[in-house]
C-alpha cells in the first residue's frame, strides 16, 4: 500500500499517465497470446495472408482435433513425453532435493560443511554450458533417445538442494524438537512433521520446476535424436523450421502447451511471485 | 558410523551420489577431453595440449563472442531499464495492481521456443505478411526482411525483443520485492526535507536504495544473456541451415560438438573457456559493483 505522505504521491495527472502507460504495455505483453490463439483457430490462408488482420475470418475449432490425430505432425505423443518428464522430474527433485537440503541442514555429522561446498560450486556452473560433456556421458551410458537421458541428468540440480536447506534453516525448531521427544527419528520428523508443514514452499518449488521442465529445449534437442522421444518444444522447433508444416497446428500445439501453465501462473500467482522474490530463481 | 551420519548419508547420499555422476564426472570428462584430439570420439588417444584452446581463441568462436557482447550491449540495459520502470509503475498504484503484475509476469510461463514461433511466424514474418511489416506499411515504408539479411542487421530487432517480452517480468518481481523492502519512513523523511515527488525521491531516496537488487538484476541477466540459445537456434535456423552472423557461443559450440564434425575436443574446450568467462565476469562485476559489501 502507498503510506508515503500525500504530498510525496503522484497527483491526478501522473496517476492517470501512470495507468495509461501501464495499459499499453499490457496490450503490448498480450498480444503474442492472443496470436498464439488466433493463429491456432486461422486457417493456413489467413495466417500467411499479405493482408494482416487482428481477427481471423472465421475460427476454426476442428484444427484441436486435427492436432491429435494428425499422423505427419506427432504432436500428441511429443505432450504426452513433455509431461511425463515434467512430472517425473519435478517429483524427483523435490524428493531429492528436499532428501539433500533437510539432511544438510539438520543432522550435525562432521563433513556436512565440506559436503555442502561440494553442492554450492556446482551453482558456479551454468547448467547450459556443460550441455557438451553431459551429452558425451549420457551417450556412453546409451541413453541418447531415451526417458531415462532426458529425466535422470536433469534430477540432481544443486539449486534445489541448496534452497531446500535454505527453507530448512528458518523452519521453527521447536516443532522438531517436540517429536523428537515423542520418540521420532531423523525420518519420522522429516516425513511426518517437516514435509506436512511445508506445503507452502515445496507448492512453489514444484511450480517453478514444472514449468522450467516443460520449457527446457536444450537438453532435449541434444538427447531427443529421434522423433519417439521430442518433447512438444522439440517437435515444435523442428517443424517451425521444416517446409510443409501446417502451421496452424503447430499454434494449437503451442495453446495447449502453454495453457495448463497460465492457468497454474493465474492462480497460484500471489505464492510464485514471493517464491521469486524470495529465492531469486528462474522457471 | 555411529548413527547420526548413517542418518546423514541416507539423506545426503542418493542426491550426492547423482551430482558426482552427472556433474563432476562430465565437467572433469570434458576437461581431458578438451586436451585431446576427440572428433567422433570419446576415449580419444592423441594429445594436442592446448592446441584446442589457442584454436578457440583464434577462430569463430571467438567471433561468436562478439556477437554474444552485442546482444548483452542490448539486452543487458533494456531489460534493467524496462524492468525496473514497470516495477516502479506497478508498485504505487493502488487499484488493478495484482492484474498488472500477472499480466507483465506471464511470459515467464512461456517457453522460447513458442515466442520465437510468434515472433518469426506473425511479428516479424518475410516480406509479404507479419504486423511488423503492416505497421511499417501505415507509415509509407518499405517491409524489412527481418531475419534472413544480416545487412542491415534487423535480426538484432527480432532477437532482442523475443527476449524482452520473456524476461522483463521475472526483474520486474525482483524489482518490486526490493521496492518493498524499503522503509517508508525514509519517504517521509525526504518529505520533511523538502524533496519534490517524482524524480527527485526517485534518484536519491528509491535508486540508491535498490543497489542490492539492480546488482543481482544485472548479473542474472548478463549471465543468461551468456547462455542465450533458444531463440537464436529457432529464430535463425532454417531447413537449410544456420547462418553465420547472429550465432552466439552455445549455438556455435551445439554444432561444433553435436553436428557433423561432433568435434568433442574443440566443444569441451569452448564449454570450459565459457564456463571460465562467466565466472569471470560474475566475479569481475561483483568486486566493481561492491556485491558482498555491507549495506549500511
Amino acid at each position: 500500500m502507498d503510506n508515503r505522505p500525500v504530498g510525496l504521491r503522484p497527483g491526478i495527472a501522473g496517476t492517470a499517465l501512470r495507468y495509461a502507460a501501464l495499459a499499453v504495455a499490457a496490450l503490448l505483453f498480450l498480444l503474442p497470446f492472443y496470436l498464439i490463439v488466433r493463429n491456432g483457430l486461422s486457417t493456413e490462408a489467413d495466417i500467411t495472408s499479405p493482408e494482416w488482420s487482428l481477427f481471423p475470418s472465421s475460427l476454426h475449432w476442428e484444427n484441436i482435433g486435427e492436432l491429435f490425430t494428425d499422423p505427419s505432425v506427432p504432436m500428441a505423443h511429443a505432450l504426452w513425453n513433455s509431461l511425463v518428464i515434467a512430472v517425473l522430474q519435478t517429483g524427483g527433485q523435490l524428493l531429492l532435493g528436499s532428501l539433500c537440503g533437510y539432511g544438510l541442514a539438520r543432522i550435525p555429522y562432521q563433513h556436512a560443511n565440506k559436503i555442502f561446498y561440494l553442492v554450492v560450486a556446482t551453482l558456479m556452473v551454468p547448467a547450459a554450458v556443460t550441455f557438451v560433456p553431459s551429452f558425451v556421458l549420457v551417450s556412453s551410458l546409451g541413453w541418447v533417445s531415451s526417458l531415462r537421458g532426458l529425466v535422470i541428468p536433469g534430477l540432481f540440480v544443486g539449486f534445489t538442494a541448496f534452497m531446500f536447506r535454505q527453507y530448512f534453516l528458518s523452519f521453527p525448531r521447536e516443532l522438531e524438537e517436540a517429536a523428537r521427544i515423542d520418540g521420532l527419528g531423523y525420518w519420522g520428523t522429516y516425513w511426518r512433521i517437516v514435509v506436512p508443514n511445508s506445503g507452502g514452499f515445496f507448492a512453489a518449488v514444484a511450480v517453478i520446476q514444472f514449468i522450467g521442465s516443460w520449457n527446457s529445449f536444450l537438453w532435449p534437442l541434444v538427447i531427443g535424436q529421434d522423433e519417439d522421444s521430442w518433447t512438444v518444444q522439440v517437435a515444435m522447433s523442428t517443424f517451425l523450421t521444416a517446409q510443409n508444416v501446417n502451421i496452424h497446428e503447430l499454434f494449437v500445439a503451442a495453446a495447449v502447451g502453454i495453457l495448463p501453465l497460465v492457468l497454474v501462473f493465474v492462480i497460484l500467482q500471489r505464492f510464485l511471485v514471493r517464491g521469486v522474490a524470495e529465492t531469486g530463481i528462474k522457471g | 558410523m555411529t548413527r547420526r551420519a548413517g542418518a546423514f548419508w541416507l539423506f545426503v547420499g542418493p542426491f550426492l551420489i547423482g551430482l558426482l555422476i552427472f556433474n563432476y564426472i562430465p565437467i572433469g570428462w570434458s576437461a581431458y577431453l578438451s586436451f585431446f584430439d576427440a572428433q567422433g570420439t570419446v576415449t580419444p588417444d592423441t594429445f594436442v595440449g592446448l592446441r584446442n584452446y589457442a584454436d578457440m581463441l583464434t577462430g569463430p568462436f571467438a567471433q561468436s563472442l562478439l556477437t554474444f557482447s552485442v546482444f548483452a550491449l542490448f539486452i543487458v540495459p533494456l531489460t534493467f531499464a524496462l524492468a525496473l520502470g514497470l516495477a516502479v509503475a506497478v508498485n504505487r498504484i493502488r487499484f488493478a495492481r495484482a492484474f498488472f503484475r500477472s499480466v507483465f509476469f506471464l511470459p515467464t510461463a512461456c517457453s522460447y521456443v513458442v515466442a520465437a514461433m510468434v515472433w518469426k511466424l506473425s511479428l516479424f514474418s518475410g516480406v509479404r505478411f507479419g504486423l511488423a511489416n503492416t505497421v511499417l506499411d501505415w507509415f509509407g515504408q518499405d517491409p524489412v526482411a527481418w531475419l534472413s539479411n544480416p545487412d542491415p542487421p534487423w535480426y538484432w530487432v527480432v532477437l532482442v525483443t523475443a527476449r524482452l517480452w520473456l524476461q522483463v517480468g521475472f526483474y520486474m518481481i525482483l524489482f518490486i520485492a526490493g521496492l518493498q523492502r524499503i522503509p517508508d519512513s525514509l519517504y517521509e523523511a525526504a518529505y520533511v526535507d523538502g524533496a519534490k515527488p517524482g524524480w527527485q525521491v526517485f534518484r536519491h531516496i528509491t535508486f540508491p536504495q535498490l543497489r542490492p537488487t539492480s546488482i543481482a538484476v544485472l548479473l542474472l541477466s548478463l549471465i543468461a544473456a551468456y547462455q542465450a540459445f533458444d531463440e537464436f537456434y529457432n529464430l535463425l535456423g532454417t531447413a537449410r541451415g544456420y547462418p553465420d552472423f547472429g550465432r552466439p557461443p552455445l549455438v556455435y559450440l551445439y554444432y561444433l560438438a553435436l553436428g557433423q564434425t561432433q568435434d568433442y575436443g574443440h566443444g569441451s574446450a569452448g564449454a570450459l573457456l565459457l564456463a571460465l568467462l562467466i565466472a569471470l565476469v560474475t566475479l569481475l562485476q561483483g568486486r566493481l559493483l561492491g556485491l558482498g559489501r555491507r549495506e549500511a
